[in-house]
């Protein structure tokens, strides 16, 4: 059994697809992280990230499909599950081995399942753009924690710049334990130490949010609760466009 | 400028605007400016959703409740006795972005009742549009209702601000009308209409000729008919949708199942429920006119009045037309592919991609997304062999969709024992 394992990085993924191709040898299994040492049977090739490799299979990907293909590949990569990197292999695989492009191919069974998790990673990162609440600090600038099931915060960075220009912001992923701080200027990278959040609603403690700021979650719930039309409650709907895992995070569905 | 004193006129005002279904949010793209806040996402974007199920994009508000209409499907008619109260302009753009920083909404839709006449009303709702986009800098979306019998400069102005204009029409037929709301006619709602749409082409010409020429409501406009509050039949309803979306261009006309708010009132039907089941059916005929290419005339006409409310209108259209079925997927044109009960719009995109591949059979099919329990009685492909509508004859196939339905029923039980797909009988 062929065991191969990377850094858990794009880039060291399309490593792996390249270091496969030139051994003529392709994993069974892929392992990413640390994850590698805890293997009994077989032996467990460690793949290098090398950024020149990764470009030459990123091009290679584009001249056999399309370049959009690519950034789907990216997205799904995203999906951060363990059996991810196995899925992106065998679709690169049919990419690129294929001399008719594969991409719009939804007979091929891994054609369809990558196109259904590259739906539910794009779901999940328009989920972000709706459900993200800020709340603002006492400097002035506005905070927002979450906990996406996929690592989807890259994809909404440009959406949050763009349309919060004029203010600072934070968003935090509370899952994985990073997030992005746009300080008026640049968007950049940040891990905390030490999170003065709740983590069970996302809240900053009280002594870190700004004078009104309670009062603007309390007109929020208010408007929340008087938009509703009772006659026409709907809890399939609700729940439906509206998963219980989100509900933590809202002010207006909080106790509070 | 904002203070605890503003809860209470939020709950009244919101509560007043709710039974305005419009809360889309699409249709305009716009990037930030420098320095400013806010741009428009051409998708829209639902930011949370009321307990009802609807969608919550914008902010959605009266600046006032007083009306000194007395229109007798509207809780905010002059006779009812209820809490009255209005938002100062300031009040409600301070409320717009304070929300929009904290990425609570997508925008403000912006309504009103009718204070001393038309034209001081509307002139108000501009004020609150203009003080957003110049005071604030704000790039967000608004939504303004025009108010029917308003000056025409007026409605001329407010598009230059709003990115989308609605006027509601509310009862479908001119006579239920004049009966219901004495002071409006078909007239004064569709006059305005003519004005928004004249003026969104006018500025879509003259954005060819120059480029920075003034949006016009770029997201266009929308109207609302109320459901089930007059005897207007589905006919009537899509027909005037029909022409509405075709001669005036709308984006998207909303049907709103009634909710008996004056129950005094016996020019009124008296509603135990809302008639919630007729107002997705008729959302369903919408979308297939306005996405499958259907005519309203196919969906609904003089010998079918009404729609469908235990089957989908595709699916009955469908059993009328057995004559067209079944097709053959792997070689039919995409307008009869979208006409397929249980195929949409994106599975339609997949097969004809995927079908330059290969040949395709009822798997691939089923993994694509279609809903093989409805399609398989309208279609063949390569392999599939089962008995289509034209074995079956539309009467059977109809018991045979409606028992999927009803599974669970003793009902359904029992007609298994007679059709002639039990292996029994066959």
């Amino acid at each position: 059994m062929n065991i191969f394992s990377f850094d858990n990085t794009f880039e060291g993924l399309l490593t792996l697809v390249f270091e496969s191709y030139q051994r003529k040898q392709f994993p069974d299994e892929i392992l990413s992280g640390e994850g590698g040492q805890h293997v009994l049977f077989g032996s467990t090739l460690t793949v290098i990230t090398d950024d020149r490799k990764a470009e030459r299979v990123w091009n290679g990907i584009i001249s056999h499909s399309s370049e959009d293909n690519a950034h789907r590949i990216y997205r799904v990569f995203l999906a951060d599950l363990p059996e991810t990197p196995l899925l992106l292999l065998k679709y690169i695989r049919l990419i690129i081995d294929s001399a008719y492009n594969e991409e719009t191919n939804f007979s091929e069974p891994v054609v369809v399942e990558f196109v259904k998790l590259h739906q539910k990673v794009c779901k999940e990162a328009s989920r972000i753009n709706m459900f993200v609440r800020f709340q603002k600090t006492v400097e002035g600038s506005y905070y927002a924690s979450f906990a996406p099931m996929y690592n989807v915060l890259p994809l909404c960075i440009p959406h949050f710049r763009d349309r919060f220009a004029d203010q600072s912001w934070i968003i935090y992923d509370l899952k994985r334990n990073y997030g992005f701080l746009y300080d008026l200027k640049d968007v950049s990278r940040v891990v905390f130490e030490e999170l003065k959040v709740n983590t069970q609603n996302g809240q900053l403690h009280s002594s870190l949010l700004a004078e009104d700021e309670k009062l603007f979650q309390q007109l929020w719930k208010q408007y929340y609760k008087s938009i509703c039309i009772l006659e026409r409650k709907n809890d399939k709907v609700h729940r439906q466009f509206l998963p219980k895992r989100f509900w933590k995070y809202l002010p207006e569905k909080s106790a509070l | 400028m904002i203070s605890e004193s503003s809860l209470e006129k939020l709950k009244i005002l919101a509560g007043a605007a709710k039974y305005d279904v419009s809360c889309a949010s699409s249709g305009t793209k716009r990037t930030n400016t420098q320095g400013g806040i806010g741009n428009a996402a051409a998708w829209g974007i639902c930011h949370s959703f009321a307990e009802d199920g609807r969608c919550i994009s914008l902010l959605k508000l009266m600046l006032s409740n007083y009306c000194i209409y007395d229109c007798a499907y509207c809780i905010n008619r002059k006779s009812n006795d209820i809490p009255r109260t209005s938002f100062t302009p300031d009040e409600v753009a301070n409320l717009t972005i304070e929300f929009y920083r904290r990425n609570y909404i997508e925008g403000l839709f912006l309504s009103s009742g009718v204070l001393r006449n038309p034209d001081h009303t509307m002139e108000l709702l501009i004020g609150v549009a203009k003080k957003l986009r110049t005071e604030h800098k704000y790039n967000g979306y608004i939504h303004l209702k025009t108010i029917p019998g308003a000056n025409q400069l007026l409605i001329a102005e407010a598009g230059l601000w709003a990115d989308r204009l609605s006027v509601n029409i509310e009862i479908p037929s001119e006579e239920n009308l004049k009966i219901l709301a004495p002071d409006k006619d078909f007239k004064s709602v569709l006059e305005p209409m003519k004005i928004i749409s004249n003026n969104i082409l006018e500025s879509k010409e003259e954005r060819k000729q120059h480029r920075k020429a003034p949006l016009f409501s770029p997201s266009g406009q929308s109207t609302q008919l109320i459901i089930g509050a007059t005897n207007d039949t589905d006919h009537t309803i899509l027909k005037l949708s029909s022409a509405l979306y075709t001669r005036r261009d709308l984006k998207r006309v909303y049907y709103s199942g009634y909710i008996p708010v004056n129950t005094y009132d016996n020019r009124l039907p008296a509603l135990n429920t809302p008639p919630l089941r007729r107002e997705h059916r008729l959302y369903q005929a919408d979308w297939l006119m306005r996405f499958y290419g259907f005519r309203s005339s196919e969906i609904v006409n003089t010998e079918n009045p009404n729609l469908d409310l235990e089957l989908d209108p595709k699916v009955t259209w469908a059993l009328r037309n057995p004559h067209l079925f079944p097709i053959d997927i792997n070689k039919a044109d995409p307008l009869m592919l979208l006409r397929v009960p249980g195929i949409g719009t994106h599975s339609v995109q997949m097969i004809l991609m995927a079908r330059k591949h290969n040949r395709l059979n009822s798997s691939h099919l089923q993994k694509m997304g279609v809903v093989m329990k409805r399609a398989r009685y309208f279609i063949t492909c390569n392999e599939l062999r089962s008995q289509n509508i034209q074995e079956l004859k539309p009467e059977l196939v109809r018991q045979l969709l409606l028992e999927k339905k009803s599974a669970a029923s003793d009902n359904a039980i029992q007609l298994k024992l007679f059709h002639p797909m039990a292996p029994a009988l066959r």
